[in-house]
């Protein structure tokens, strides 16, 4: 029974953004799915369709369905939602301890001072350096990879059996980058949580990811696992993606 | 050898940030040839940007000397200083936040080839027609705002009005990380044709060591306002001395290359 099934999902914006169409897709619980494609294919849309995010102005076809919980799953509690942009989701006036420690007060009914205790060995588990002294420091005194591992560690507080992650390394730089992507790694593995990790770098989603799903144009062009989609890839559109991939190893990128 | 084009010597700055007062860049130097590419890539925070902000004259430097086409450029003012910048060009990550979002394209260009009296009034629809073909944009896309094209589309903007005044060194800041991988392969590939018939030189800023290694003859690695490591992009990349060298190497997202590759 998978965690999360998909069904014929179709989001339209407004009148005329059809932005999403005709998604059928299942993830397994503990499972790692990447969500791959250009700008405007549709990724941030699945994912925010997924933890029932979208704008008001949105208007859903489809079924969104959690067979093993068997009913909705809650953003918060059930899923955990990472953005790009950590600025975006930490409250610049509140402590970035007492951010993680409200996720666990108001998603897991725990009293304050149970929810800061779990806050600091959370912000622990997310590498932050000295956590016990940065728990009472703000947003603005981290740097942005630091705020990232604030906004997972206030993610997986609740414990959550699906982790999102929209981008969640791409304002960082490639040392940060591959430090936060260590981190989702490990916590995924740890917490046998599934993973749903949205990404424009193939090679990113390919090193994290057990199976990948290519978007163009608010469809899934292409579904396969990791292996098999990068050793042959079924549409020319996957082909020219990883075409297109500048890597650093003889046989990859060459020809220029 | 001939004096480099552009020849940066112990290029110092510091800022104050928080009350504490630290180096941004301390004793930077490099130099560029004519029609070279030379890649500037560290971590966030290492100085790159601080370094271009100097060439371009928007910050001044504490310390160091940067001659360009003979010239200390640190040193000129007014109209001779206006005449180099005709020939140090820049462009940025996001054209988005550089453009005035309503201003047309057309607009764009017009500036820099009226400011620098590039071609005569008359002449002008011709040349920005020309900018456009040559950074492979079509003519009807003048007459569109800067918000009514794509990213791709800006940031070709950005690197056609970069070209209106004919410079011999263009100094590429991230210029290419925000775009999609197939506008960024179409990207790279018009720089590359543009140093190969114009002999444009490039600073390539940059922490994508994979578009270095596309673009790039040339690499420095900066850590901490220092350069820690510099030589030929291919085999610095190949094998980094450096620890920043070997951690930026190291972080480099590669795909798998089989199956069995794949852990
Ligand atoms: N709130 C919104 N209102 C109207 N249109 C929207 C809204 N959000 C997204 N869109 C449009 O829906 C389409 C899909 O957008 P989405 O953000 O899902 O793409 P994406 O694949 O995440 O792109 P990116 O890589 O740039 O983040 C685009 O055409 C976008 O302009
Ligand atoms: N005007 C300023 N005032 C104070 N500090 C500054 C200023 N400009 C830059 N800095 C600091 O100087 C250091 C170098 O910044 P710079 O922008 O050159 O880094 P960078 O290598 O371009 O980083 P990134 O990859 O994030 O763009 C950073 O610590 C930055 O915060
Ligand atoms: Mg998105
Ligand atoms: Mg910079």
């Amino acid at each position: 029974m998978p965690l999360l099934s998909i069904r014929g999902l179709g989001v339209r914006y407004g009148n005329n953004v059809q932005a999403l169409d005709g998604v059928d897709l299942d993830l397994g619980a503990g499972e790692r799915l990447a969500i791959i494609g250009e700008s405007g294919s549709g990724k941030s849309t699945l994912a925010r369709a997924v933890a029932a995010l979208l704008p008001p102005t949105a208007t859903l076809q489809g079924k969104v369905t959690w067979p093993e919980l068997g009913r909705v799953a809650r953003n918060g509690r059930d899923i955990g939602f990472v953005f790009q942009d950590p600025a975006s989701s930490l409250d610049p006036v509140i402590s970035v301890g007492d951010q993680v420690a409200e996720v666990a007060h108001v998603n897991l009914d725990m009293a304050w001072p149970a929810a800061r205790r779990l806050a600091g060995e959370l912000l622990d588990r997310v590498r932050l350096p000295e956590p016990a002294l940065l728990a009472s420091a703000y947003p603005h005194q981290l740097s942005g990879g630091q705020k990232q591992r604030v906004a997972i560690a206030a993610a997986i507080a609740a414990g959550p059996r699906l982790l999102i992650a929209d981008e969640a390394t791409s304002a960082l730089d490639t040392i940060v980058q591959a430090e936060i992507v260590a981190l989702i790694r490990r916590l995924v593995d740890e917490d046998g949580m599934a993973l749903l990790f949205v990404s424009h770098d193939i090679a990113l989603a390919a090193n994290l990811a057990d199976r990948i799903a290519v978007f163009r144009h608010g469809r899934m062009v292409e579904l396969a696992a990791t292996g098999d989609l990068i050793a042959a890839p079924v549409s020319d559109y996957t082909r020219a993606l990883l075409g297109a991939h500048l890597g650093l190893g003889a046989a990859l990128g060459a020809g220029a | 050898m001939s004096a480099p084009l552009l020849g940066v010597e112990g290029l110092s700055k510091r800022f104050s940030r928080g009350g504490k007062n630290f180096a941004a860049l301390d004793g930077v130097g490099f130099s560029i040839a004519a029609g070279e590419t030379l890649a500037l890539v560290g971590p966030s925070g290492s100085g790159k940007s601080t370094v271009a902000r100097i060439l371009l004259r928007l910050v001044e430097a504490d310390a160091g000397s940067v001659h360009f086409q003979g010239q200390d450029l640190l040193a000129l003012r007014g109209p001779a200083l206006r005449a180099v910048r005709a020939k140090l060009q820049m462009v940025f990550q996001d054209p988005q936040a550089a453009f005035n979002p309503r201003a047309t394209v057309a607009r764009l260009l017009d500036d820099p080839l009226r400011i620098h009296g590039v071609v005569d009034r008359s002449e002008r629809p011709k040349a920005i027609a020309a900018l456009l073909a040559r950074v492979g944009l079509s003519a009807e896309l003048a007459g569109r705002a800067v918000h009514e094209i794509s990213g791709g589309q800006r940031q070709r903007v950005a690197i056609a009005r970069a070209l209106a005044t004919r410079p011999s060194l263009i100094v590429l800041d991230e210029a290419v990380s925000a775009l999609d991988v197939l506008v960024r392969a179409d990207i790279l590939r018009l720089l590359a044709e543009l140093q190969r018939e114009q002999g444009i030189a490039y600073l390539f800023i940059s922490h994508d060591l994979g578009a270095v290694r596309a673009i790039a003859h040339r690499i420095a690695i900066m850590d901490g306002g220092r350069i820690v490591e510099q030589g030929a992009a291919r085999a610095v990349i190949a094998a980094p001395v450096s620890a920043t060298g070997k951690a930026l190497v190291a972080a480099t997202p590669e795909l798998p290359v089989s199956k069995e590759t794949v852990s």
